[in-house]
């Protein structure tokens, strides 16, 4: 649009630099700390110009925290909350658009619920039900009689048991457990014409055939941006991995960030916990600035 | 909307719904299950099984002050953060749909603070907002003690409310960015050309347009304020000083994993789930009359 405006264009110029630096303030901060050594980070003020430090800094921040299997467990994890979510959403959206059957409804609004009641307020009972996955079906054999009747006819009693705290399944499969992907699928096989279906049934395609050569390969749109998404999400997620990891081996490296803040007495160690944020922040980063164009993509998405 | 062409084996349709089912149900349906049941009952020390105690959980939580203290820091928290980071990323939003040189950079940056976690954020921003290193130490010098979030409630207050904000700028913005590109170009040159200026045209146009995105976002926004402060709290202040950042979240996981107190913390689950419930359908009516649907 040819429009001279160039006391607004100038202010707009300005609005935007100060957003600008506010965005990036905080990783340039973080990263300059990181580079310097004790003394001259706990200088009053920091110096702005990096120190000679950083490679120190990285590696030590690397140690202490042990960050290396830290971060590949958060790769783990992450990687594996976005394959569940991309794969087992598909499927359920699939069941709900595709087929008509008795309850298809209620599965819909059983689904739908899951939005509303986020991990973080459920979190004590959801930890009980990891310490045994198997707790809610051994509840229901005995509420229904079932154990009773079982230990009279083989006098096997019955107690199932399954924990799952310090393992990956009990990081992941919690986590996967809402629909947020579900939705975002309905909305797509929405739109795809009844007549690519048609053809593929006169083709003798059955319903899985169809999924598989049709649906999937025209939703990997879909796919890259709910996939990034949810890796993204699971990377970030601390309150969870937090609590059911109190082997140091499962733990993820967002959660190793709290044994990085420095301590009250002495002085504080701040350029190796800079480093160390540096370091958990990078993955996600990179991340956001390489799959861009599918996040803006799929968060539209989400919003319909 | 409904699909005409189905495919008629609907034992088959349910297979494919059931991982999802047997996910929900034993992560989903029946913990929340169980955080009403807690609810009620009192968990004995030492096994002894649960009691039934009614409401009596619901009672002496709403008569503890503390607990009236986390849901006002809560709604503080939860009111100025949102205004905050909702404001902010429509102005630079709006800005960067215009078409200048840069717009496209911009456009870039401003999305980065949406991968950051929200602990190393809390880190970062603990560092850069601490009283004795950093920044801000240089004012603390020149008046002493004027910044203080280890001492100071409101100071620590502000702390968790910057390095939220900061976040969701940046989520915000996304979103903004998407509804304001959405706009046909069209609308807004035939405006021009009816000699209509640039706020104006904001006003009138662009803004109307937007509304369903602002009150998507405001949901959003304040669901996550109660939620995703989690790891923001427990890295910068841990509830601190004196209570003055113990949202409700993080009470719960502190009386609930902390204290071992399992009944209280299922009761305020129950409220902080009811809160949030009644929140979004407040929004749903009163706001949602307001929203232009296009």
């Amino acid at each position: 649009m040819v429009e001279r405006t160039p006391f607004l264009n100038f202010f707009t110029h300005l609005i935007l630099f100060v957003g600008f630096v506010f965005c990036v303030a905080p990783f340039v901060v973080v990263a300059i700390a990181a580079s310097h050594n004790l003394r001259d980070v706990n200088d009053v003020p920091m110096s702005l110009l990096p120190g000679s430090d950083f490679w120190v800094n990285i590696k030590t921040a690397w140690v202490t925290a042990g960050l290396g299997p830290k971060l590949l467990n958060s790769f783990i994890v992450a990687g594996g909350v976005a394959a569940g979510k991309v794969i087992i959403s598909a499927l359920t959206a699939f069941s709900i658009v595709y087929f008509r059957f008795p309850g298809r409804m209620f599965i819909f609004w059983l689904i739908f619920v899951t939005l509303m009641l986020p991990l973080e307020v459920r979190i004590v009972p959801t930890y009980a039900v990891v310490a045994n996955v198997l707790s809610p079906y051994q509840a229901i054999l005995d509420v229904t009689g079932l154990s009773w009747l079982i230990e009279k006819l083989s006098g096997v009693q019955v107690s199932l048991s399954l924990g799952l705290l310090n393992s990956y399944p009990g990081l992941i499969l919690p986590l996967v457990a809402t629909a947020t992907g579900t939705f975002l699928y309905r909305q797509f096989f929405l739109t795809v014409p009844d007549e690519l279906t048609e053809a593929a049934r006169m083709d003798g395609a059955g319903p899985l055939r169809f999924f598989i050569d049709v649906l999937l390969p025209l939703s990997r749109n879909n796919m890259a941006a709910l996939g990034t998404i949810m890796f993204l999400w699971a990377w970030n997620q601390y309150l969870w991995p937090l609590l059911i990891t109190t082997d140091q081996s499962h733990a993820m490296a967002v959660t190793e960030l709290k044994q990085l803040i420095p301590n009250v007495g002495g002085t504080p160690e701040w350029h190796i916990a800079m480093a160390g944020t540096l370091i958990v922040m990078l993955p996600p980063l990179l991340v956001v600035v390489l799959m861009q164009r599918w996040i803006v993509r799929g968060l539209i998405a989400t919003e319909k | 909307m409904e699909k005409r062409v189905t495919f008629s084996s609907w034992t088959i349709g349910i297979l494919f719904a059931v991982p999802q089912l047997l996910l929900i149900f034993t992560f989903f349906y029946w913990p929340a299950g169980q955080a009403v049941y807690w609810s009620l009952t009192l968990q004995q020390p030492w096994g002894g099984g649960n009691i039934w105690v009614g409401l009596d959980n619901f009672r002496s939580i709403l008569a503890n002050a503390d607990y009236w203290n986390s849901i006002t820091a809560s709604l503080v928290f939860a009111g100025i953060s949102t205004g905050l980071a909702m404001f902010i990323a429509l102005v630079l939003a709006a800005l960067t749909d215009r078409q200048l040189a840069g717009s496209r950079l911009y456009r870039v940056v401003l999305i980065w603070p949406y991968g950051i976690a929200a602990p190393a954020l809390a880190l970062a921003f603990r560092f850069i907002l601490a009283p004795e290193a950093g920044f801000l130490s240089a004012i603390n010098r020149m008046w002493p003690g004027i910044w203080d979030p280890g001492l100071d409630g409101a100071d620590a207050m502000a702390s968790i409310i910057v390095a939220f904000s900061w976040k969701y700028v940046g989520y915000n913005f996304i979103f903004f960015l998407a509804a304001f590109q959405a706009i046909p170009r069209s609308l807004i040159e035939a405006a021009a050309m009816d000699g209509s200026g640039v706020i104006r045209r904001f006003w009138d146009i662009q803004f109307p347009l937007i509304t369903p995105t602002i009150f998507f976002l405001l949901v959003i926004n304040i669901t996550e304020s109660f939620q995703d402060s989690f790891g923001i709290v427990d890295i910068m202040t841990s509830g601190g000083p004196a209570n003055a950042t113990n949202l409700m979240v993080y009470k719960i996981y502190s009386d609930g994993f902390k204290g071992l107190d399992y009944s209280g913390a299922a009761a305020q689950s129950i409220i902080l789930m009811l809160l949030i419930i009644v929140l979004t359908i407040f929004q749903f009516r009163f706001i949602e009359r307001r929203v232009h649907y296009g």
